[in-house]
């Protein structure tokens, strides 16, 4: 057992009256006092999120890209830009998730940020498939990072660094700009607008207090997670691991088939499940009467066949509950969920749930 | 962490206060409502329906977990807390008060005196 990590933030969090939890080893904000209040917060106005325990890899040399494109099943190819950001899977031969991460082209290669809890094994997993390519990978934990999310972000983000107010307005969506050792993105895992930012962990105290003070309130994990769920976003080890492919985890358009000649880990896996007939569709499901979908709960599609949820969650902005499912291909509009022994009617839904503050599926 | 000294407990968070006409008021502690987070739905028993001790009486729904809640001691629901079914989170802000769950008459008042004191119940969650 080795004790939880702390973040560059830790002190920051606990001044504010976090409540400290242990999340894939780091010792993380769960809330600061309701999850409820501060996911109104972000959804109405403008909150952050410490995320300095997801890990940042700087990748450059010669075949940096080259090496890239057989990594991962999106292809970095397609970024024209220094700045832009491109999501993937990096997945397994057999066709299933190692991680999902952001790439960024940079001046020097490639910026990838990858999920916490998969850090040590996907540096592994890049390690053992580095022979034959000049490449080199820079594990960033001198970064602190902080998503500053929600319809105000940007503005106060912008009244905290003036002198870069012009560059971050300009900045499109899934766009990164650096500011010497700083990183500005618009990226984010809430459905609302906003920054992701990368911060030396010297100044990130700093920085965060100036949020405070220009009105940005901090919000835990709690929270974190009923926004992306909202949003029908994946989280990985829920929604996607290294048993389930990309093509029934709603991540088929992170998959780049063209051109037919690049290779990249898992592309025969894919072709071949597509070949036969991918047998399980990612949807959401949505309970409008009482009780809360929970991860595990069996999903039962009458005349089709069973379902499992993946992440299921009361929406603070519906008031009502929501859930990302993994149900047989065939799957209509209706199914039943087993809610605590009863089997409840949920409707079948494409997702997000939430976007920009609003409702919008049907 | 709130205990107040004119209750009785029940190692599964819940607390009980005997009221003047021999009533008992139920609802849960406020280390229960920490441990759950931001309560969105409950589940009330039935007026009318007769508890036995440790029998389902309800469910407590957070944002983090569901969770049931229990009759602590035998008797017959008098009275369901209608308030705390439309607005779930007064179990966070108020739980000994206008977050109260249930009331029930005992089938032997006698059964409050076994259970758990403040002190007895703040050495059960350690605090």
């Amino acid at each position: 057992m080795t004790a939880p990590k702390r973040t560059p933030l830790f002190d920051a969090h606990v001044a504010a009256g976090a409540k400290m939890v242990d999340f894939a080893g780091w010792e993380m904000p769960i809330h600061y006092g309701s999850q409820l209040k501060e996911h109104e917060i972000v959804r109405s106005d403008a909150g952050m999120f410490d995320v300095s325990h997801m890990t940042v890899i700087d990748i450059s040399g010669a075949d940096a890209k080259a090496w890239l494109q057989q990594l991962i099943a999106n292809d970095v190819a397609k970024l024209p830009f220094e700045g832009k950001a491109l999501y993937s899977g990096m997945l397994t031969e057999d066709g299933t998730v190692v991680d999902d991460l952001i790439v960024y082209l940079t001046s020097y290669g490639y910026r990838m940020v990858v999920n916490a809890g998969t850090t040590d094994k996907d540096l592994a997993w890049m390690d053992s498939h580095k022979a034959g390519f000049d490449v080199s990978l820079n594990v960033r934990r001198d970064l602190a990072m902080l998503a500053v999310q929600g319809p105000t972000a940007i503005a106060k983000v912008c009244a905290v660094k003036p002198q870069l107010a012009d560059a971050i307005q300009s900045l499109k969506v899934f766009q990164g700009l650096p500011a010497g050792d700083w990183f500005f993105a618009r990226t984010g895992y809430t459905g609302e607008d906003g920054l992701e930012i990368m911060i030396p962990a010297g100044e990130a105290i700093t920085f965060f207090n100036e949020l405070v003070a220009a009105g940005v309130a901090p919000i835990g994990l709690g929270a974190r997670d009923t926004l992306r769920l909202e949003a029908g976003m994946n989280l990985y080890g829920h929604d996607m691991d290294e048993t389930v492919s990309p093509l029934q985890a709603g991540m088929g358009w992170t998959i780049a088939w063209e051109p037919a000649s690049r290779d990249f880990i898992g592309r025969k896996a894919l072709e071949a499940q597509k070949a036969a007939g991918v047998p399980m569709k990612q949807v959401g499901l949505v309970l409008e009467g009482r009780g809360v979908l929970r991860e595990g709960q069996k999903v039962v599609v009458e005349g089709v066949g069973e379902g499992i949820i993946t992440s299921g969650t009361f929406s603070p902005t519906l008031k009502h509950s929501i859930a990302i499912a993994r149900v047989p291909a065939a799957t209509g509009d209706n199914a039943q969920v087993d809610l605590r022994g009863t089997l409840t009617a949920v409707r079948v839904v494409k997702m997000p749930f939430v976007r920009n503050g609003k409702k919008v599926f049907n | 962490m709130s205990i107040p000294a004119d209750l009785k407990y029940v190692a599964s968070h819940e607390w009980l206060r005997l009221e003047a006409d021999g009533s008992v008021t139920v609802g849960i502690t406020e280390h229960a409502q920490e441990l759950l987070g931001d309560i969105v739905f409950v589940e009330l028993p039935k007026v009318g329906a007769q508890l036995a001790a440790e029998e389902q009486a309800g469910v407590v729904e957070s944002v983090k977990a569901a969770s049931d809640v229990y009759a602590p001691i035998a008797g017959e629901v008098l009275e369901v807390n209608a308030e705390l079914e439309a607005a779930p989170e007064l179990a966070n802000s108020e739980p000994y008060a206008a977050g109260w769950f249930f009331k029930i008459k005992p089938a032997n008042a006698a059964d409050l005196d076994s259970l758990l004191d403040a002190a007895g119940y703040a050495k059960e969650i350690g605090a």
